[in-house]
């Protein structure tokens, strides 16, 4: 990290709070597995070796919401499914975060009938759309990105979701 | 016609009346509803078919009457031979004996027409909606529900459908 130069012989660095939290919390984000369709394949494909999204801390996929800071939501989400997203984002603990991947996640994409949800914002709060049909993993990891600076934005005593 | 199928569509010309029609070579013999039960057993016990392979419905809207076509497909495993039946029904409050005492395979497939075309079958052990969330209004799959459930959201319309769009609160 470079903190080497600033310490010197003291021992000690000085920073913000927040800068240390929003570290922690973007270098250790454990997305939770929510693939319901073809997206998931490309969210798989980002979490392989190839693009290995491990690279920004995101070495699990959690199968447990108890366990995950980040729900992907990869696919269209039928609307007998709607409640079911919703229970899986209520267990996760704060501080939680909900990328909408791919065009049926984000807006209903080509599904604009009875029975899937015209966004999964109409179930639980979105911070990142990501736009593709499905979207490539670099897409995937731009808008992880994208989640972490808006991460690194947040105060730590502000509501974590906001 | 198949030659298996000659004696059992004569069966059923002579007891119950139906009427006959050959479509690309498959059998389709139209049965009052009325009738159907009395014709659904008798084909299961005398006619060897065992098998009620699908159950289904057309919607042949706007024609009122009959408006549904409710389709009986029967396959005997023994004879090898395939039947199909169809019931006209009426657009006003359609309805239909249950078969579930002929065929258990009846119940599902029942459940499903009642949920997708709004066909109530009298007498059924379980009528619940099968596929749709319980509290759905409407009947998807009869022409006149609406295709889209949702306007497309484009620039020029985006701020008018965010305005009636739901959102999920925190």
């Amino acid at each position: 990290m470079g903190i080497e130069q600033k310490l010197g012989n003291m021992g000690v660095v000085t920073t913000t709070l927040e800068n240390v939290v929003t570290w922690s919390r973007t270098n250790a984000m454990w997305p939770m597995l929510f693939g319901l369709a073809c997206c998931a394949i490309e969210m798989m494909a980002a979490q392989a070796s190839d693009y290995d999204m491990s690279r920004f801390g995101m070495e699990l996929m959690r199968a447990s919401p108890r366990q995950s800071d980040l729900m992907i939501v990869a696919g269209r989400c039928s609307k007998k499914m709607g409640p079911v997203l919703r229970l899986l984002y209520d267990q996760m603990p704060e501080p939680k975060w909900v990328i909408a991947m791919g065009d049926c996640a984000s807006c209903g994409g080509v599904f604009n009938n009875y029975a899937i949800f015209q966004g999964v914002d109409e179930v639980v709060p979105v911070d990142v759309y990501v736009a593709g049909c499905p979207p490539r993993p670099e897409a995937l990891i731009h808008g992880v990105m994208t989640l972490y600076e808006k991460v690194k934005a947040q105060k730590v005593t502000a509501p974590a979701t906001a | 016609m198949d030659k298996k199928l000659e004696p059992i569509v004569k069966d059923l010309q002579d007891k119950f009346n139906i009427t006959y029609e050959e479509h690309r070579g498959e059998a389709h013999c139209f049965v009052k509803p009325e009738q159907i039960i009395e014709v659904l057993t008798l084909l299961r016990d005398k006619h060897t078919f065992a098998l009620l392979s699908a159950l289904t419905a057309v919607d042949y809207y706007p024609q009122n009457n009959p408006r549904f076509h409710v389709i009986y497909q029967l396959t005997s495993l023994e004879k090898i031979a395939f039947l199909q039946l169809r019931v006209p029904v009426n657009g006003e409050n359609p309805k239909l004996p249950t078969g579930t005492g002929v065929y258990h395979t009846c119940n599902w497939r029942e459940r499903e027409l009642m949920d997708m075309f709004g066909i109530q079958f009298e007498g059924h052990p379980d009528p619940r909606r099968i596929l749709m969330p319980e509290g759905t209004e409407g009947h998807p799959l009869r022409k006149d529900f609406p295709l889209g459930y949702e306007e497309p959201q484009f620039t020029f319309n985006f701020e008018e459908i965010n305005i009636r769009k739901p959102y999920a609160k925190e």
